[in-house]
């Protein structure tokens, strides 16, 4: 199954390859992992898509929280979130694509943001699933490239 | 007033405690040697920077203390590998200092350059590369302060040269802030009364004690709460000097060379009481087979520890010494039925007697040729009480567990978790050096102790009296055990053929050196040895071939013991 983890941490020299070492080392998977400073700029947060058991989800927990420059762990699985990311998706545009392209971004809320005489750059952002979804229906027309932000996470409420 | 980087770090040392540190020159230490030279700090210079590490290592052993050793950057840096996963491993309190290029030149290539904090960041509890003069106080306070608090462990930090001799002023700090570290000391109240409820309800309980016994300095506690309840107790490798052998109640060590009493009490056993140990592997056996019929209550101080190998009926995170002086009391307020418990275990430790007594702890032994197992016997019966025990690893370190009597915690430093050859020598080094006017012994296999036999010149140097057993197979005879056992006598490079003579080599070094071929001489040896007030290596002609019994292979049962 898959965990979405976000990890509080000090900003600190390191610690990226403290936890990627962590993963790697302990045979954990990282399907993606984004970091950024917070609002305070001396904690980072990393936002972690991992996938196990609940006895790995266990040992994944524990292991971060282990680490000396971890100062919170959250598990958003079972919990109510708001999970978005980003992808940047080249696609082959030609005079028989390009309004179906235009279309296609249209209804999932995407905007063009780089067109040249053969491709069109589309960002859109959403839930995973979304993404994915969207990425799937253009595909067919021909994808030069694609570039995910892997997700970000928030608990949702006050 | 001002200071320099190198100043301060002496000066924190002070502060910490530290008297002691082993330690080994180069271009990037140089500045904190000329501020050793003027310091009151003991520093001891073994012949290897692993060897350092070791001695430090085992000073922590013996003491409780964090040990501390310096070495340079590059290859004094990366020698110091072995010696750190040693420690991690089995969760000793170390401070390691490194010396480093300058900051300027990091990331260069320069030379002896390496990247230290990225090489040990797995083998160490945490590690620190310090960039500014002005961090290196508060570094090393939150570095002493992470090694010996929650479970222990090693803590490097690496010091660029310009930042040795940089200046600043020299503020101590008194506390320590880690928004990121908390460990867990106190055990929650509720899961006590919960153990012992679990407890009052088994037949059958056992208790299994490893090295969190030692580094809570539990020892007492766990003796009082087995004898206050009649609970018989099996040992980690680890935690094997924490329970005194001759303890009617102790079963000696469990696992893979485990005696058949522990490992039968461990399978039929219906609560199984984990104390500060962690279900390695050499411990379990096989572990759909490992306690099939028990409930299983774990105390450790690490969470990760809990339930990363086996199902876990009742955890409780804490200080195996809270946890167990918590328990002590509820056991004291509910006296009436802890008494009755108590009484009602008789049947249980009569079958566990009825296995002892099928399965002693035993060996054959022999008129002409000298058994292993005898010489262990031997220095148990004629070394002190609070002798100190080191080991290298293999068969002899196997012997060490099974038929040394052990009497006192913190009497046996053995690297149970990595199982490092080149390990017991230096960590005598570091442990006599503690503690000058006691015995101190390692006992070790010919091919283990050309690991680091180098440093019988320190021994000599600063004339400490440490005594050397070799049990001398001409084998590397752990592996060829299992070559005999499971790979058709196929003895690949196991053999070491080549005869050294020991005797000599010691006397080359400016210590003694003392032969036994014959059963016979081993009491003669080990009593002129005892007599010498200097280093002495005893070399033991041992039976080639013996093996290391009961053995359980891998991949079964602890009950499927190969038997004597
Ligand atoms: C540094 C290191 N290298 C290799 C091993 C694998 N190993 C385990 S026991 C052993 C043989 C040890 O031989 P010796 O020291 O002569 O002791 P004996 O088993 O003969 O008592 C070896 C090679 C190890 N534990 N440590």
């Amino acid at each position: 199954m898959t965990h979405t983890i976000s990890v509080l941490l000090e900003n600190e020299f390191g610690v990226l390859a403290r936890v990627s070492g962590l993963f790697s080392g302990r045979g954990f998977n990282i399907e993606s992992l984004t970091v950024a400073p917070t609002l305070d700029p001396s904690v980072s947060r990393m936002t972690i898509v991992t996938s196990g058991d609940d006895a790995i989800l266990e040992q994944i927990t524990k292991q971060l929280n282990k680490l000396i420059d971890v100062i919170k762990v959250i598990d958003f699985t079972g919990q109510d979130f708001v999970q978005r990311e980003m992808a940047l998706v080249k696609v082959a545009a030609d005079e028989g694509t390009r309004a179906e392209i235009l279309r296609i971004a249209d209804i999932f809320r995407a905007k063009i943001v780089d067109v040249t005489p053969r491709s069109y750059t589309v960002e859109v952002t959403g839930a995973p699933s979304k993404v994915a979804a969207m990425i799937e229906l253009v595909r067919p027309l021909g994808i030069k490239e694609i570039v995910r932000s892997g997700p970000i996470v928030m608990g949702r409420g006050a | 007033m001002k200071m320099t980087g190198s100043q301060i770090l002496l000066e924190c040392l002070k502060l910490e405690g530290v008297d002691m540190v082993f330690g080994y020159p180069g271009g990037a230490v140089i500045n904190i040697y000329d501020d050793l030279a003027k310091s009151s700090i003991h520093h001891i210079l073994p012949r290897h920077e692993q060897a350092a590490i070791h001695a430090a290592d085992g000073l922590a052993r013996a003491t409780g203390k964090v040990g501390v050793a310096i070495a340079t950057s590059g290859p004094g840096a990366t020698n110091t590998i072995t010696g750190l996963a040693t420690a991690y491993m089995d969760s000793i309190p170390m401070v390691v200092i490194t010396g480093q290029v300058p900051t300027s030149l990091i990331g260069n290539d320069a030379f002896q350059e390496a990247d230290i904090v990225g090489i040990t960041r797995p083998c160490t509890k945490h590690n620190y590369l310090v960039r500014d003069v002005r961090t290196l106080a508060e570094t090393i306070k939150k570095a002493f302060y992470i090694a010996r608090t929650g479970r222990p462990g090693p803590v490097l930090i690496d010091i660029p040269k310009d930042v040795q001799v940089a200046q600043t002023d020299f503020v101590y700090p008194e506390t320590v802030e880690l928004r990121g570290y908390k460990p867990n000391f106190s055990a929650n109240p509720r899961q006590v009364d919960k153990a012992l409820k679990m407890i009052l309800d088994a037949r059958r309980p056992l208790i299994y004690a490893g090295g969190g016994v030692t580094a809570a300095n539990a020892s007492a506690l766990l003796q009082d709460v087995a004898e206050l309840a009649q609970i018989p107790v099996t040992t980690t490798l680890m935690g094997m000097a924490d329970m005194p052998r001759k303890h009617p109640l102790c079963l000696g060590m469990l696992g893979m060379h485990g005696t058949y009493y522990a490992n039968m009490a461990v399978t039929q056993c219906d609560l199984l009481i984990a104390v500060g140990a962690r279900f390695d592997d050499r411990v379990t056996g096989k572990v759909d087979a490992f306690a099939p019929h028990a409930k299983i209550i774990h105390i450790d101080i690490d969470p990760t520890s809990i339930k990363k190998n086996v199902r876990v009926d009742l955890p409780i995170v804490g200080d195996v010494r809270d946890v167990l002086s918590k328990l002590h009391g509820s056991m004291v307020q509910q006296s009436e039925s802890v008494k009755a418990f108590a009484e009602g275990n008789s049947p249980w430790l009569e079958v566990i007697e009825g296995w002892r007594a099928a399965h002693p702890m035993a060996y054959r032994s022999s008129e002409s040729i000298i058994k292993p197992q005898q010489v262990i016997q031997s220095l148990c019966e004629m070394a002190d009480e609070d002798a100190i025990i080191t080991t290298e690893v293999g068969q002899h370190q196997m012997w060490t567990a099974q038929f040394y009597d052990f009497k006192q915690p913190r009497t046996f430093l053995t690297s149970g978790g990595l199982g490092t050859m080149g390990f017991g020598l230096p960590a005598a080094l570091g442990a006599q050096a503690a503690y000058p006017d006691r015995q101190v012994i390692d006992i070790s296999g010919d091919g283990s102790f050309q690991m680091n036999s180098q440093e019988l010149a320190t021994l000599v140097q600063y004339r400490l009296p440490v005594k050397i057993a070799i049990l001398n197979n001409n084998f590397l005879g752990m592996v060829r055990q299992w070559q005999q056992l499971f790979f058709d006598k196929c003895y690949s490079q196991t053999c070491l053929s080549s005869p050294i003579d020991f005797v000599k080599l010691a006397e080359a070094y400016g210590a003694a050196g003392l032969r036994a071929e014959r059963p016979d001489e081993i009491q003669d040896v080990i009593r002129q040895a005892f007599a010498i007030d200097g280093p002495v290596i005893m070399e033991f002609k041992v039976a080639r071939e013996e093996n290391v019994l009961p053995m359980v292979p891998a991949g079964v049962g602890l009950d499927k013991m190969i038997l004597l």
